[in-house]
């Protein structure tokens, strides 16, 4: 197991956006989150990355070498350091910056050189910027983004600047990866190369990736574990084809039609 | 008649080129008989009402309709230029020489030494001009980083300038302390400022800041109107001593020379200091955090400390500079250091060119140089400065030079050049 979350609670007021929800990640594994529009699953997702403090309930994670940790009274800078990297369901590039610069940003956690190493620019802060440069490049390339790299985020074409997103993410050292939503807005075509990448990114970069997802083709082909939200509640657990024949599941998201599809 | 069917008429007529001429002449035209007779009762009736005699200037009409024609022509064909060019990428201003590092270096070098042999060449009130200048440059670069670079508006700039001067002028005419011991203790009390300001700061973004920062700018500015025993009130600190070089007591034009050479120094210190933390990691999480502060911290970057750390660092260098203005002018009181300074310099940010460092210091020098060569239409400063920045956000919104994004060269996995 990687991720643990425990009972978590998250109310906006008088509002539960999430109410008791209990989710395990394994190693290695894609996990995905479906349920209608304000289920509470991006909620969820900001709980765990440290945006929301959770009103209740626990979130642990496992690194590999070391011991379990208890996160959710981090920090959101804190919670990426200890190998936790999300992508956003609306794009949120840095939008003047340039592609290579976006990753670049992304290795912040994993560097050190201050203001006065930056200033005197020593031999250590330039082997880590020449390093960090050759870091991100290669993450870039992994991505398929390579010939884009000085151009400036909001110029490249909306599926890779999804793809960016993902590259932004690896570039944080993960061993947990949650997409929110990567598909939206994506042609079969690009969902199609999406849905190699995310198995890539699972084999080569040993993630484990948990995905919110409405896109029900991509989320049965990729998912070996499906959770159900509805009104900030887990409604159904279990493996794909468990899902889409649930009758709690049909009723509150995917319709008839879907399943008998599915 | 709409314009859409004015310009779809004359353009069948006459085609694309003269029909959209004549149909903007048309346009301009409207515009001026309009304008005409709306400012007619104003322009052409003069009533004095002593010699109960009314003088009709027609020919008043007449000058005021040509003018309306050629502003709104032109307008429309800036407008037009504009819109042609959206499509396409954007044209910069070639900057070769300061782009690559083969001119880089030496072009620097040549406008360093032109600024370094200026005092000997040029009059005492030149020198003057061109050290306020500088000082500007070096509030324009500061501001840069937390307005350009962090993305934080602070319209209270002008108090860490203000701390920094004061906390020199105090030192000096109450404990006899030099300039260049003074000058470390001054900066750092500016900072300490930055970072008692940038506690409340850390929770607020966009207009909530502005208003923020623009209070404290008020605040430290009545602080030191009122506050008389310490500060001396609205009459200031007079007799402020200017550096000595190596305990020598230098007259008028040498002092006013070695002040130069000290700001010229400064600047070209704050210049370089900026530049590498630009690119730095460092500057790139300012860079992010003016992008997207949510973002940000999901990428792990601390944003409390971010913040912190560039709004310490731009009241650090207003800290540099008030010290260097309280010496250079020996007289120092809080008209020097009013919001309308502040929105100067934040002019020369937006007009420069966000996070643009070269940008910064052209459009610094240029609007503190220009207005005093311009000393005839003083009266009209401030309303150029407003057509200046409507007509920049219309037609240059990034500034007039684009900020300069580091070029990476890549060949097979390993990164050949940097340029």
């Amino acid at each position: 197991m990687v991720l643990e979350v425990k009972d978590v609670c998250r109310y906006f007021g008088g509002l539960k956006a999430v109410e008791k929800v209990s989710i395990m990640l394994n190693r290695k594994q894609i996990v995905a989150l479906i349920g209608p529009n304000g289920a509470g699953k991006t909620t969820l997702f900001n709980c765990i990355t440290g945006m929301y403090r959770a009103t209740g309930g626990e979130i642990r994670v496992f690194p590999e070498n070391s011991k379990p940790l208890r996160v959710e009274h981090l920090r959101p800078d804190q919670i990426t350091s200890k190998g936790i990297a999300r992508t956003f369901q609306n794009i949120r590039l840095f939008q003047n910056m340039t592609v290579l610069e976006n990753v670049m940003v992304g290795r912040h956690c994993r560097l050190k050189s201050g203001i006065i190493g930056a200033v005197l620019r020593d031999r250590k802060t330039r082997a880590e910027e020449k390093r960090t440069v050759d870091e991100s490049y290669s993450i870039l390339k992994k991505i398929g983004l390579e010939k884009h790299v000085n151009d400036l985020a909001k110029n490249l074409p909306y599926g890779a600047q999804r793809r960016l997103e993902i590259a932004r993410a690896l570039a944080t050292d993960p061993f947990i990866l949650l997409l929110d939503e990567p598909a939206a807005g994506m042609n079969p075509h690009e969902t199609g190369e999406l849905n190699d990448l995310i198995v890539r990114l699972r084999d080569e970069e040993n993630l484990s990736v948990l995905l919110i997802e409405h896109d029900m083709n991509l989320v049965m082909s990729l998912a070996e574990n499906i959770y159900v939200m509805d009104y900030g509640e887990l409604i159904a657990t279990g493996t794909p084809a468990e899902i889409s024949s649930n009758r709690k599941v049909i009723e509150a998201y995917l319709g008839e039609d879907l399943s008998a599809e599915a | 008649m709409n314009e859409k069917k004015l310009n779809s008429f004359f353009i069948k007529r006459f085609g694309p080129t003269w029909g959209f001429v004549l149909s903007e002449c048309t346009k301009s035209i409207l515009t001026a008989l309009w304008f005409m007779l709306f400012t007619l009762p104003l322009v052409v009736v003069k009533v004095n009402t002593i010699n109960r005699t009314i003088t009709w200037r027609w020919n008043y009409v007449v000058f005021l309709g040509i003018a309306t024609f050629i502003l709104s022509f032109m307008w429309r064909y800036f407008i037009r230029k504009r819109d042609a060019r959206a499509g396409s990428e954007r044209r910069q201003i070639n900057l070769a020489l300061f782009h690559d590092p083969k001119y880089m270096y030496p072009s620097m070098g040549i406008i360093f030494v032109i600024f370094a042999v200026f005092p000997f060449v040029g009059s005492l009130y030149q020198v003057t001009v061109l050290s306020t200048a500088l000082i500007y440059v070096m509030l324009g670069v500061g501001l840069n980083v937390v307005v350009g670079l962090g993305g934080m508006l602070n319209l209270g700039y002008v108090a860490f300038y203000a701390v920094g001067a004061y906390t020199y002028a105090l030192l000096n005419v109450n404990f006899g302390l030099g300039f260049w011991i003074s000058l470390p203790i001054a900066a750092l009390i500016s900072t300490l400022f930055g970072l008692i300001l940038s506690l409340p700061v850390l929770r607020l973004r966009g207009d909530y800041l502005a208003i923020v920062t623009l209070a404290f700018g008020e605040i430290t500015r009545l602080v030191l109107e009122n506050f008389g025993v310490l500060t001396q009130g609205p009459s200031g600190i007079r007799s402020i001593a200017r550096p000595g070089f190596l305990g020598m007591h230098l007259k008028l034009q040498q002092a006013s020379i070695y002040m130069y050479l000290i700001i010229l120094g400064m600047t070209v210190l704050t210049l370089f200091i900026v530049y590498r933390l630009e690119n730095s990691r460092i500057g790139r999480a300012w860079q992010a955090l003016r992008e997207d502060e949510i973002a940000s911290k999901a990428m792990g970057i601390n944003i409390s400390m971010t913040k912190l750390t560039s709004f310490a660092l731009g009241a650090t260098w207003a800290g540099f500079a008030g010290v260097l203005f309280a010496a250079k002018t020996t007289f120092i009181n809080p008209a020097s250091f009013t919001l309308w300074e502040s929105i100067v310099i934040l002019c020369f940010v937006v007009l420069g060119g966000m996070g643009s460092i070269l940008g910064v210091t052209v459009a610094a020098l240029i609007l503190t140089v220009l207005p005093e060569s311009l000393r005839a239409f003083s009266e009209l400063r401030m309303l150029v400065y407003g057509v200046v920045l409507v007509l920049m956000m219309i037609f240059r919104p990034g500034g007039i030079v684009d900020m300069k994004k580091k070029h990476y060269n890549f060949n097979n996995n390993v990164q050949t050049k940097e340029a």
